[in-house]
């Protein structure tokens, strides 16, 4: 299985049978942790917007709505093992992953150290060596391809890697997607396939995107199963994903995963999509949205109490602050560095992995038996 | 030392390199059982299994991507495409990925692949089993592209394109997979992707030319010769990165070059080299650059009356050698 909770011991007491998260083997602890995993995802994307409302980062593109299913499919991955191939609204399942809040403000800020980049590509093209996140373009569905090689790699190499990719289901009409999912089918390859549908690419609704209501149907043309769940259910995305990967890590081959999210911002800053969505549309899909929802299943089971959910609270506000403190007090890139790593044969920059873990990469991961993150 | 043709050249190192290095494999469309319709993976998956000898879907987009994803978890892919004619549907993977993936990740990322296709007309192939399609990818950095003439380069520069750390194009010329014949030495040579080559050493005029053309340039100063003029030949053998200091040294002593490519004239690679010796040899000209190539259209022609009509051939390198001399 994916993490060493049920071979390690654990400090937790077991879990009562009726407990929440008990039949996914979940202790509170894990619990908690997604939900400070899907509440920093949307404290870091809401400053994302304020700094590029303020004038300070030109461009954002966003994760709101889609980050219980990124928290919930992605949380059983192997961090530092496995690889995730994101897409442009990951911000919630890279940092599931392992980037910490200073790593995704050094992007936003384009700085020199940013892991991504450099500050090369434009903010939201996740990517970082040292936690196996493949760099991402802007091309939709190419990195779905890049995500079957890594797989394919994994097998005959014996390794035991699972390879998790994400993309909208806009992105599911290009013949990459089509052509990777072939062929991972025809050999089985220990893959993800996850389909964030938030009923939109860019303006154009679903409808007019594919002629099936489904995207999670296409699986059956590539002889792998199609899962389809409610994005804003953290735990049944989490169900999904980590039998998704089980099953990947077994070798009896990839899986499709399409959840239903919902897109509470537009398509990105640099979008109004008042244009082609209603007033009341947009105010019904707040009802789908994952962190209230989530919040109030915590609560209602006592995983999350007043206390518990103030302490989350200020330690998220104090890390976004710190994420954006520091990483705007970084060296932007400088001009005379531009040249480089166009070919091999040139150093990389040192990495100070503390500095870019910041407060939030110090801490302990509960999934990972206790051990911190950068111990892996 | 052996003789061989060209593809045999190709196919002995791959199998080679495959024995050297187990991260080494080859993705593409009929090279397993089959051995790739022009057998130049003959025998390799016998030798290394369908793993590693992989026979893929009818999906160059898939096979280039997934080398991608493959050379980012620790294997050194070198992915088939059948005919180069064939490799426009993976144009996005190598372009927008693979070109890109060092640059985007600040260096944290690479590719290394070799992405090996058979190119060129004069084969009774048509308009999509003879294109020249090397200015599309040389035009890019952080791609490197190769165009080897004769089974020994093909040797050296196959050697360095598989260990490079960057994604290599690698074309090679079907009209020459079996009619050159040359040496090939034993033991581990290589030949930099970044060298080109002085075949003939002559002062009058020079020639640039590479692929199939090298030979005919070849052929060319052979018919000039008897004329008393004397024509200096160079393969550029690495187009990207290209070696323009040997282009540019042989046209400072010359004072005259024809550049010849198959490829349609309007923006093909000859005239990047046209623009360099511009640019680095004008006060050495004693003369106007001069292309041959392939005529504007949008491809070669089946018929053997209109193909010759494409083809650039020795004769008319030759002609324009004589005018250029004679300017």
């Amino acid at each position: 299985m994916a993490t060493t909770r049920e071979t390690e011991p654990r400090t937790v007491a077991a879990p009562a049978p009726d407990r929440l998260g008990a039949e996914l083997g979940l202790s509170d602890e894990q619990l908690r942790e997604m939900y400070t995993l899907v509440a920093m995802a949307r404290a870091i994307d809401e400053r994302m917007w304020v700094l590029n409302r303020a004038g300070k980062v030109p461009f954002v593109i966003s994760g709101q709505g889609h980050e219980g299913a990124q928290v919930g499919i992605a949380y059983d991955l192997r961090r530092r093992s496995d690889w995730l191939v994101p897409f442009y609204r990951s911000v919630a399942m890279v940092m599931t992953f392992g980037m910490s809040p200073r790593e995704i403000m050094l992007a936003q800020f384009a700085r020199a150290v940013d892991p991504s980049s450099g500050g090369r590509q434009m903010p939201g093209h996740y990517g970082a060596a040292r936690h196996n996140i493949l760099s991402t373009s802007s091309p939709v569905a190419t990195q779905v391809l890049h995500a079957v090689g890594i797989a394919y790699a994994a097998k005959v190499r014996g390794t035991g890697q699972v390879a998790m990719t994400a993309l909208g289901e806009g992105a599911s009409n290009q013949g990459d997607f089509h052509e990777a999912l072939n062929f991972a089918g025809i050999h089985r390859l220990p893959v993800v396939f996850v389909v964030e549908n938030n009923g939109y690419a860019i303006s154009v609704p679903a409808r007019f995107e594919t002629a099936v209501p489904d995207i999670a149907i296409r699986a059956q043309g590539y002889a792998m199963p199609g899962v389809i769940v409610d994005g804003a259910d953290v735990l049944g995305c989490y169900a999904a994903g980590r039998e998704a990967i089980a099953r990947a890590r077994r070798g009896d081959g990839a899986t499709l995963i399409e959840a239903k999210v919902t897109r509470l911002t537009a398509h990105s800053s640099d979008d109004q999509q008042t244009k082609y969505r209603s007033a009341d549309e947009l105010e019904r899909e707040r009802g789908r949205d994952p962190l209230p929802l989530f919040r109030q299943q915590l609560a209602g089971a006592g995983v999350l109490d007043d206390e518990r959910e103030a302490a989350i609270a200020r330690e998220i506000a104090a890390a976004v602050d710190d994420a954006t403190d520091w990483a705007e007090a970084q060296p932007e890139p400088d001009p005379q560095t531009a040249t480089r790593h166009v070919y091999a044969g040139e150093p990389l920059d040192a990495v100070d992995e503390p500095s870019l873990g910041g407060p939030w990469g110090a801490r302990p991961s509960p999934r990972d038996g206790g051990r911190s993150a950068r111990e892996g | 030392m052996a003789v061989m043709t060209l593809l045999e050249s190709i196919r002995e190192t791959l199998r080679e390199e495959m024995r050297r290095d187990e991260s080494i494999v080859i993705l593409g469309e009929d090279v397993g059982k089959k051995g790739g319709v022009f057998l130049t993976t003959d025998g390799l998956f016998d030798e290394f299994g369908g793993d590693r000898v992989l026979d893929t879907p009818l999906t160059e987009s898939m096979i280039v991507g997934a080398s991608i994803g493959a050379s980012v978890n620790g294997l050194r892919p070198v992915p088939e495409i059948q005919f180069a004619d064939f490799i426009h549907p993976a144009f996005n993977q190598i372009v927008s990925e693979a070109a890109r993936m060092r640059y985007r990740s600040n260096g944290h990322f690479s590719c290394p692949i070799t992405i090996r296709a058979p190119y060129g007309g004069g084969v009774h192939g048509a308009l999509y089993h003879s294109q020249s399609v090397e200015a599309f990818f040389a035009h890019v950095p952080g791609l490197k592209v190769v165009v080897p003439s004769t089974p020994y380069d093909a040797r050296g520069l196959l050697r360095s394109a598989i260990r490079d750390d960057d994604p290599v194009l690698f074309f090679e010329h079907k009209k020459l997979y079996r009619s050159v014949r040359g040496e090939v030495p034993e033991g581990d040579y290589t030949i930099p992707l970044a060298r080109a080559n002085v075949t003939r050493e002559g002062r009058q005029v020079s020639i640039v030319a590479y692929g199939l053309m090298a030979h005919y340039a070849l052929e060319a100063a052979e018919l000039v010769e008897g004329e008393g003029v004397s024509a200096e030949v160079i393969d550029v053998r690495t187009l990207r990165p290209l070696d323009a200091e040997t282009i540019v040294d042989s046209v400072k002593k010359t004072g005259k070059c024809v550049i010849a490519y198959e490829d349609n004239r309007f923006g093909g690679y000859g005239a990047e080299i046209a623009a360099i010796l511009a640019e680095e040899a004008f006060d050495y000209l004693d003369g106007p650059i001069v292309r041959v190539t392939g005529p504007e259209v949008p491809g070669v022609p089946y018929s053997h009356t209109l193909e010759d009509w494409f083809m650039p051939d020795p004769e008319r390198i030759a002609q324009a050698v004589r005018d250029l001399a004679a300017y």
